[in-house]
């Protein structure tokens, strides 16, 4: 088991390096969200892998939404996902906890959330559900996820 | 009210599969990103520095750790509280160098390398050096200015992991503390 400080840490501090780097290379801020995403991305495909060992076969995409708002989430962020509607919603989002609670730092929060997203999504991609994932804060540290899912 | 008691129940301990991967896909992109090992190793340390400076005060708080009276005692918190707290292991401290000033940790398993394995093109690459930057960071904090390395590792062969922590001096109570910290985008807790 880790300590919850040291993923927190590391996840500022990987952030901190892709925006720094791009300082150098002239990479806009989109660029470096991809970049977030992407690693993201990555860390999901293997979380799920490891996650769904045991489970049993996913009967639709409303099943494999489910795991990803209860058992996903709960193993990541030690939470449910508060509201599972046609898009998501965690009202007290574990990584912007630490950040505010008010609009202060808000144009900073989306880079705190491009990695979530994409863990998001490399979840789901493992589980066979191609999907677009955007997140959006409007009150700290509320946010929402959106998935949008791709139909093959 | 609710708050505080939220605070308290609260478990700080999260699934170290997240912490592992994530840690990964970092050392990928930082090897994407420069050319050699040695560069990596270096950004690995830098970052380990940044989290160490704010992760001291994190442990202090939680673990009501007071001053260390000399190196030995150093060793055993680092040992036996701040590695079991943070990453839920406890490494064995030897290899005393007869001054005292010396030694090392023997981790028998390390979180970090859970699902590594380290390809025939990367073979000086300390794959967790980033610990070694935590531990530096961490210990400037307390006036402790030290040397850490890892001088074995599994990952490229050795029996065991090794990190070698030297001594260096005490640090002033009134230097500042390395100008890294106060570049940083500052973070409210």
């Amino acid at each position: 088991m880790a300590d919850e400080a040291l993923f927190q840490f590391l996840h500022n501090e990987v952030i901190q390096y892709i925006y720094k780097s791009s300082e150098h290379g002239e990479m806009e801020n989109g660029r470096c969200i991809t970049k977030l995403e992407n690693m993201g991305f990555r860390v999901g495909q293997g979380l799920i892998e490891r996650f769904t060992k045991d489970t049993a076969r996913f009967k639709d995409e409303l099943d494999v939404m489910k795991f990803i708002c209860k058992d996903f989430w709960t193993c990541v962020f030690k939470k449910q996902i508060d509201n599972l509607r046609t898009n998501h919603q965690d009202n007290k989002f574990r990584l912007l906890t630490q950040l505010s609670a008010g609009k202060q730092y808000l144009e900073h929060a989306p880079k705190y959330l491009a990695f979530t997203c994409g863990l998001v999504r490399g979840g789901l991609s493992n589980l066979g559900v191609k999907s677009i994932v955007t997140a959006e804060v409007s009150v700290m540290p509320a946010c929402k996820f959106q998935v949008m899912i791709q139909k093959m | 009210m609710s708050r505080q008691s939220n605070r308290t129940t609260d478990s700080k301990k999260m699934n170290a599969e997240l912490f592992t991967l994530t840690y990964g896909a970092l050392v990928t992109q930082l090897c994407k990103d420069y050319e050699n090992d040695e560069e990596v190793n270096k950004q690995l340390d830098k970052m380990g520095y940044n989290i160490g400076v704010r992760l001291i005060e994190d442990f202090l708080a939680r673990s009501s750790v007071g001053r260390c009276q000399d190196f030995r005692e150093t060793a055993d918190v680092i040992a036996k509280v701040a590695f079991k707290m943070y990453l839920g292991i406890t490494p064995s401290v030897t290899n005393w160098s007869p001054a005292g000033d010396e030694f090392s940790l023997i981790l028998e398993s390390n979180p970090l390398v859970d699902f590594v394995e380290l390809p025939d093109n990367h073979s000086s690459l300390v794959y967790s050096n980033l610990l070694c930057g935590v531990l530096r960071g961490a210990l400037e904090m307390v006036q402790m200015a030290v040397e850490v390395k890892f001088s074995q590792d599994t990952l490229r062969g050795d029996n065991v992991t090794e990190i070698r922590m030297k001594f260096i001096k005490r640090m002033e109570e009134n230097l500042p503390a390395g100008d890294e910290v106060h570049s940083r985008i500052c973070v409210p807790c």
